[in-house]
């Protein structure tokens, strides 16, 4: 490239040369080794950079493959599947996909389910402010018919491993007791104190509050199984915000 | 317009805000990154209203790419300009650097060349951004570890002509000064005297690291530690010519406690303190 070539195609050459080869050329440097040590500066805090902000959104899925092979599983998702804009705390929704296929990791079945997991609670963290209703909302002279609302906040993870339980054991305070071996099912949500919570639920449960997301009256979302624990589990943790009669959703 | 008040500042970390809510008054405002605050709701912006409530703001962006080749990210604007509407920050500042290429985000701050043509295009960009948020935006002179060849303005004159051009002002980063004298071999002071110190309307001062070239040292801006004693020096210096100016401790990296940001402010408070003593002298 020509010292004087365009600031875009100056722009290009240097972006490509942050991920190989040698540094960009147009760059003053007395040597060619310290134009590449003080390139090398821009290669690392890109690199680390992305990486950091990966590993701050998936800690426990980092805990679980080791520091060293974390950076180096980053650096192939990166290559892939980068960042497209500023907004990082949306970032990293292609990571679990990534993991299931990704070959080095083929012997941690749940870990992109654990992925899964740590993206839904990113995202409920961030989810839009809702104020949950009063359980008298429920009270109505035809239940079945009712449709809820519910908070923006809300996530279900139906793992066909114990990618929950493995999720719980990483957690500061948690128990100690070792995860399951079978399938493994959880409800994500912030509560309106804005904690963000994973809650443990059976199969049955879990079919109960995925009819309600997908917005089937409440009566049919019963014929999965008694959503009585699926309807208790909402109203403790302030994540219905409104109901709706009609019969459309 | 409003402005930052003339006195210690902060970067805001979420771990903290307890800290803060029990020393009311411990500094003069709190800065933070625009980007951790383009998420919809939640506990982001439940802090971030608590502290608006109580302390002068700057909100400082990362993700404008302002010396980007190509058009400004036309969304990302529109979301700063959500968030100065919500937030009513007495200062916006971003950086004279890019950071995104073709539909890639770097999450740095990429060095330009100084020529005619990213002057123009620089000039371009902050008269978009001080058109959409309806405010004068403050330009941060970068830390750089590179210059290039093709390079045809002074560091200092070409943010002087986007000063000029422009109407925007200038967050003089010291540490970045500094860093970047070091790392080209050039005198700090005299960079200092080149540039329209009446332009700028904060002040930055962080902590570096140190590497080592063939050629001499090579410090990197690394968020991750102290000021260091010649940037202490170099702002008392500044601060003897303009008075007192909202002066930031940055420290993004290996945070530590409240305390420990409360001493460097500390620090900065008594060269404040020194400089307002001194202009009233003067006046």
């Amino acid at each position: 490239m020509r010292p004087d070539a365009p600031h875009a195609a100056q722009q290009a050459a240097f972006h490509a040369a942050l991920w190989q080869g040698d540094p960009p050329e147009g760059l003053a440097a007395p040597t060619q080794a310290e134009r590449m040590m003080r390139f090398s500066v821009y290669r690392n805090t890109v690199r680390n950079g992305l990486i950091r902000a990966l590993a701050e959104r998936f800690p426990v899925t980092q805990a679980l493959v080791g520091v060293p092979f974390f950076r180096a599983m980053a650096r192939a998702f990166i290559a892939i599947a980068p960042p497209r804009d500023p907004v990082l705390l949306r970032w990293g929704a292609a990571l679990p996909g990534f993991l299931d296929r990704f070959p080095p990791v083929a012997h941690l079945p749940w870990l992109g389910d654990v992925a899964r997991l740590e993206r839904a609670r990113g995202r409920a963290f961030h989810a839009a402010d809702a104020a949950p209703v009063s359980p008298d909302a429920l009270r109505v002279p035809d239940p079945g018919a009712l449709r809820l609302v519910l908070h923006p906040s809300v996530a279900l993870i139906a793992s066909r491993y114990p990618a929950p339980g493995i999720w719980q054991a990483h957690q500061p305070g948690g128990t100690c007791r070792m995860p399951g071996t079978g399938p493994e099912q959880a409800l994500i949500g912030r509560q309106p104190d804005l904690a963000v919570i994973v809650v443990a639920v059976d199969a049955g449960t879990h079919a109960v509050l995925s009819a309600l997301a997908a917005g089937a009256p409440l009566g049919r979302a019963a014929a999965h199984a008694n959503p009585t624990a699926a309807l208790t589990l909402l109203l403790r943790h302030g994540l219905i915000i409104g109901t709706t009669t009609g019969e459309t959703a | 317009m409003p402005a930052l008040p003339p006195a210690i500042g902060l970067g805001f970390k979420p771990a903290h805000f307890q800290d803060i809510l029990a020393a009311p008054g411990a500094v003069g405002f709190y800065e933070v990154h625009a980007e951790n605050y383009m998420g919809a709701g939640g506990a982001p912006h439940a802090m971030l209203a608590r502290l608006r409530a109580e302390h002068a703001l700057s909100i400082h962006g990362v993700g404008l790419s302002i010396g980007g080749a190509g058009a400004l990210d036309r969304d990302h604007l529109h979301r700063l300009r959500q968030l100065v509407k919500r937030y009513q920050p007495e200062s916006f500042s971003e950086h004279l650097a890019w950071s995104s290429h073709g539909s890639v985000w770097l999450n740095d701050l990429l060095p330009l060349p100084y020529t005619d043509e990213t002057l123009a295009t620089v000039c371009a960009h902050v008269d978009c951004v001080q058109e959409a948020l309806g405010m004068r935006m403050l330009l941060e002179n970068p830390a750089t570890y590179v210059t290039f060849d093709s390079a045809t303005w002074a560091e200092t004159d070409f943010l002087a002509a986007v000063v000029r051009r422009t109407g925007c002002g200038l967050l003089l980063d010291i540490n970045n000064v500094f860093v970047s004298a070091t790392n080209h071999r050039f005198d700090p002071r005299a960079w200092l005297a080149a540039i329209p110190l009446h332009a700028v309307g904060e002040i930055h001062l962080a902590g570096h690291d140190t590497q080592h070239l063939p050629s001499g040292p090579l410090l990197i801006d690394s968020h991750a530690r102290p000021v260091a004693d010649p940037v202490w020096a170099l702002y008392a210096e500044i601060l003897c010519q303009t008075g007192p100016l909202p002066t930031l401790i940055e420290w993004d990296n290996d945070v530590p406690a409240f305390a420990v940001l409360l001493s460097e402010g500390a620090r900065a408070q008594a060269v404040l303190s020194a400089a307002e003593q001194g202009h009233s002298n003067a006046a």
